[in-house]
């Protein structure tokens, strides 16, 4: 079976694309590398390979999760299976 | 059975340093030196000239970091012989003096008062003999103890992290173990995951000496900043590749010292470490020939560079091996990366056999095997300056 995309953590709230892209409206399934299981999600928006789509729903301000870890806040809403990137999330930094 | 090899064949050095290449370097002092220095290197076929851009009117701590690199990268075990060419005898003998510590030979020419022609024709008969003299070294069977390996990655992008980076940790997880020295940089990538990585600190002085030396950069970028580093970190390759943050970013470079190696002592840029094996932290630019010339300055002979976007760097003296996860670069840029390490995000190969690989193919190049860079001749040397000259 085909891995879409790839998380690294259970709490992660993105998943990263491993395939050319994936298609709105694509039911997809994902490997969640900390414990090795498979999730399945559905695609919202087309995302290239190496970039991210939501695994849950995210709301404006939320912290966005991966590696476990902090990597920045949602400045809009993004729904689970929506592609996250730049126009949806800054750092914290600057 | 082991599944990887547990030696390789080196050049080990008058001061017990192994070198996984033999090089006869000619080494400018400053930048009015390159022309008598390439003139050198195009007479006496084996050598390598390493042009550069300083060495004229530095002070203080720039200075001192310009001559650490300089006779640094003399000193490395890559390096067999060197001919020191400067335009004035004082600086020139400060540099063969700190190459010479090392035992091997060197030795210094000066331009002033006798022009480039004579000064060239009598570096050219020293590095004649330099090289007849090194090409009848024979390599001899070393432990893997004997490896310094630096790591830095580029053009990264969301591959890095879920790929090659992880199997760069993979294999410092298992190389610290058996007594490799080990070291990472980039000081200001790692912004973002600081404090995470302040916690893979083997004890308090080396966790105090990393928070400050973050600290240190955090706030001379909180100074000099225009607006915010948004266009430079990420870059737009890193951007184009997926990764949204400068959190992102470091968290992903952090996956290159593993899960189990500490650190244990932070280097100051180019500085040469002291406490026996083990993994180091070196204060670095992020830029990627900037932190690979100060590693090699440091002593480190391999090179190893996961690239997620297809960065295509070399050293002149320091074999630079390049690893992908992305499976476009590996297809498109072939003929820039040593390693293939795609099938990671196919599920076709796990971390373990990954870093199985990456130590093969260390152990490879550290034989003599040229790596992508060194085959299409990238010889980046890039000094790092810390301000600007008197």
């Amino acid at each position: 079976m085909t891995t879409h995309f790839i998380a690294h953590e259970t709490i992660d709230t993105v998943g990263v694309v491993v395939v050319e892209k994936v298609l709105a409206g694509q039911e997809i399934s994902g490997w969640i590398m900390e414990t090795d299981e498979t999730v399945s999600i559905k695609a919202l928006a087309e995302v290239p390979l190496g970039h991210k789509l939501a695994l849950t729903d995210i709301k404006t301000e939320d912290t966005i999760v991966k590696y476990g870890n902090d990597i920045g806040r949602a400045v809009e809403d993004i729904p689970k299976g929506g592609y996250v990137h730049v126009q949806n999330v800054k750092t914290k930094r600057w | 059975m082991e599944k990887w090899a547990n030696s390789f064949y080196g050049f080990r050095r008058e001061n017990g340093r192994v070198g996984v290449r033999n090089h006869v370097v000619i080494l400018p002092v400053d930048d009015i030196s390159n022309a008598a220095a390439e003139m050198v290197g195009h007479n006496i076929k084996g050598t390598l000239a390493i042009p550069h851009s300083y060495g004229r009117l530095q002070f203080g701590a720039d200075l001192d970091l310009f001559f650490s690199t300089i006779i640094g990268t003399g000193r490395n075990p890559n390096v067999a012989a060197v001919i020191v060419i400067g335009i004035e005898p004082g600086w020139t003998k400060r540099v063969v003096d700190g190459i010479a510590a090392t035992g091997k030979p060197v030795t210094g020419f000066s331009i002033e008062g006798r022009g480039d022609i004579a000064t060239v024709a009598e570096a050219s008969r020293k590095a004649q003999e330099y090289v007849q003299w090194a090409t009848e070294l024979q390599r001899e069977q070393c432990p893997l103890s004997d490896l310094w390996i630096s790591v830095k990655c580029g053009e990264s992008d969301t591959t890095s992290g879920l790929g090659s980076n992880p199997t760069v940790g993979n294999l410092m997880d298992k190389l610290d173990p058996l007594g490799v020295h080990l070291c990472f940089g980039e000081t200001s990538e790692l912004t973002g995951a600081e404090q995470v990585c302040a916690t893979r600190a083997a004890n308090d002085e080396a966790k105090t000496k990393f928070l400050k030396t973050w600290n240190d950069y955090n706030d001379f970028i909180l100074e000099n900043k225009t607006n915010d580093l948004s266009e430079s970190q990420p870059t737009k390759g890193n951007i184009a590749g997926g990764l949204t943050t400068i959190e992102e970013k470091a968290f992903g470079n952090l996956q290159k010292i593993g899960h189990e190696t500490n650190f244990i002592d932070v280097l100051e840029p180019a500085e040469e470490p002291t406490k026996g094996p083990g993994l180091y932290f070196m204060d670095t630019s992020s830029a990627a020939a900037e932190c690979v010339t100060l590693q090699a300055a440091a002593g480190f002979t391999v090179h190893l560079f996961p690239t997620g976007q297809g960065n295509v760097i070399g050293n002149p003296i320091e074999p630079v091996i390049k690893l992908s996860a992305n499976p476009k670069t590996a297809a498109t840029m072939g003929e820039h990366i040593d390693l293939d390490v795609s099938g990671i995000l196919k599920r076709e190969l796990n971390l373990d056999q990954a870093g199985d690989e990456l130590i093969n193919i260390t152990v490879r190049t550290a034989n003599g095997r040229h790596t992508c860079a060194e085959s299409l001749g990238h010889r980046e040397f890039v000094m790092t300056k810390l301000f600007r000259s008197a």
